[in-house]
């Protein structure tokens, strides 16, 4: 490729990562203006952060999000690891069902799995509310856990599994002593990316919410509804900023953790 | 002693909860689908078409046909400003790939609705866009840049992007470059080596990318719910009104299963051109 056709398309690529982040700099910007109204800059405020820490409903829902997010990615990571590791004495017919079966979440329409739980529980008569939130959120996130330790599980062969047989240690020790301390990262992996997915959703949450757990996600959607205002500015960069966190420290892990396997 | 028989036991739980809070919802959903509702918005127990019927009335005939309009439109788009991003981070030096790809991965992970809501502020009539034109003296009175096709068409875009970055760049990395040099060394032009080897060859994460955006487009409510006005309502907006507002759950169980059953068939032709687009590719 010539000096000149590479340049074009470096130059487009910045203006994609520019058109990906301009909104969301623009939004967290805002979250700092002084004026309430109107889109221009009249000076730099925490004022509108110190009123969301002041506002009960904001720290409720909150409160609800995290507990949520930290109750259903314990279930996903538990139940999503143990099926990857069983996954793999399957026979081929099995895990293709298997495989199946976890995939269709991903490429169902979102708005399928939420309304569809929606119906499960009002026919069970099943109250909307912290405990339907959290079976909808680990329905959602344990395919990606499961995914990602699968992976993980392909990446790393079973050398080490069978010389520790060979070695005359009973499946159960090698799988406390040598697989799991090998696959610990991707699981940490695996469950802040459940946890992100949890903090992160309103979709399913939608549908699936009762009156009195409302989460952040759900809180932001009725401020939008009403507006554009600093606090929603403020709420969402709060929440933007604890995604891009768990996001690059999960990522950090999965990467250290493939890295050790070509040793 | 856990034996490997007792090892494959662990998956049950797992399988378990996906049938009962994944596979048994979405039977419950076509169930309902032929059933009635009563004139309290409960659910009548007696089978019925009617729902299905119903939907074949120009009122929501329309509203699928804008939806698959926007939906196609978005993955096009998608594709051809995902791919060139994909190419260049495919080209870039390894370290660098890890950051860049890093850097489409995030947008990704931030909620729709806070990226939705970025752009109400940007576009609206007294957002960022319009106050630095009426500042510079270029118009006058705002212009209306936000509720129309055209803010939910960008905003659906600018939400899904990442979804075709990732999988064409993996298919990117995993080419096999010699065959781009011996087009190279036959004397083809860059252009006809990327159409007639690259292209081709990247068709998998071509493939992947475009159903990702498809499928969570088609069903999309978020965004035209944030950025369109009442005329850009698309299907995921009816049902999801059907069943928190208009509590006729039957009839959007029936415009879901509609839904559902429309994207998987043009899943399916997608597949099944780009496979036979793959095939005369490879008899040339």
């Amino acid at each position: 490729m010539n000096t000149w056709r590479r340049r074009a398309l470096s130059g487009y690529s910045w203006a994609m990562l520019v058109f990906l982040y301009l909104p969301i700099a623009i939004l967290m910007l805002y979250s700092f203006n002084q004026s309430r109204i109107n889109a221009v800059w009249s000076g730099f405020t925490w004022k509108w952060y110190v009123s969301l820490f002041e506002n009960r409903q904001v720290m409720e829902a909150l409160g609800n999000s995290v507990t949520i997010a930290l109750i259903s990615s314990v279930l996903a990571t538990l139940l999503g690891t143990a099926a990857a590791l069983a996954m793999k004495h399957f026979s081929l017919r099995w895990r293709s069902i298997v495989h199946a079966l976890i995939y269709l979440p991903i490429v169902i329409p979102e708005i399928m799995m939420g309304l569809s739980l929606l119906v499960l529980f009002s026919q069970l008569h099943v109250e909307l509310g912290k405990a339907t939130l959290v079976m909808a959120h680990v329905t959602f996130s344990m395919p990606f856990v499961m995914v990602i330790i699968a992976a993980r599980l392909a990446d790393m062969g079973s050398e080490l599994e069978e010389a520790a047989q060979d070695l005359g240690a009973t499946p159960w020790e090698t799988l406390r002593h040598v697989t799991l301390p090998l696959i610990s990262p991707s699981i940490l992996a695996g469950f802040l990316m459940s946890f992100t997915l949890s903090l992160d959703d309103f979709i399913i949450s939608f549908f699936v919410a009762g009156p009195n757990s409302t989460t952040l996600p759900l809180y932001i959607y009725g401020l939008v509804k009403r507006g554009v205002s600093p606090e929603v500015n403020a709420l969402s960069t709060l929440l933007i900023a604890c995604t891009v966190l768990l996001v690059v420290v999960a990522e950090l892990l999965r990467r250290k953790d493939s890295k050790s396997i070509t040793l | 002693m856990l034996t490997t028989k007792r090892l494959k036991l662990l998956a049950l739980p797992a399988l378990m909860w996906l049938g009962a809070l994944f596979v048994l919802p979405l039977l419950m959903i076509a169930a309902l689908s032929f059933l009635k509702r009563g004139t309290y918005g409960q659910i009548v127990y007696q089978g019925t078409l009617d729902n299905y019927a119903r939907i074949i009335d120009p009122l929501y005939g329309d509203i699928f046909l804008d939806t698959l309009a926007v939906s196609v439109l978005t993955t096009f788009i998608s594709l051809v400003c995902g791919y060139p991003l994909a190419y260049h981070i495919s080209r870039l030096r390894r370290s660098a790939q890890q950051v860049w790809l890093l850097l489409v991965m995030i947008p990704f992970w931030i909620n729709f609705l806070v990226r939705s809501y970025a752009w109400v502020i940007i576009l609206r009539s007294q957002g960022v866009v319009n106050t630095v034109l009426q500042s510079l003296g270029l118009i006058d009175e705002p212009l209306p840049l936000l509720y129309n096709s055209g803010s939910v068409l960008l905003g659906m875009v600018y939400t899904l992007l990442p979804f075709m970055v990732l999988p064409i760049y993996v298919s990117l990395e995993q080419m096999d470059r010699r065959k781009l040099e011996a087009a190279y060394d036959l004397g083809a032009t860059p252009w006809k080596a990327f159409w007639h080897v690259t292209l081709p060859m990247t068709k998998s994460g071509v493939v992947t990318g475009s159903i990702l955006v498809f499928v969570s487009s088609i069903g999309m409510f978020v965004v035209p719910d944030v950025m369109g006005g009442a005329k850009s309502a698309l299907i995921g907006n009816v049902i999801q009104n059907q069943f928190l507002s208009a509590r006729d759950w039957p009839f959007g169980s029936a415009l879901s299963i509609v839904l559902m059953l429309l994207s998987m068939l043009l899943i399916f032709l997608y597949y099944r051109a780009a496979n036979a687009a793959g095939a005369k590719e490879g008899a040339a």
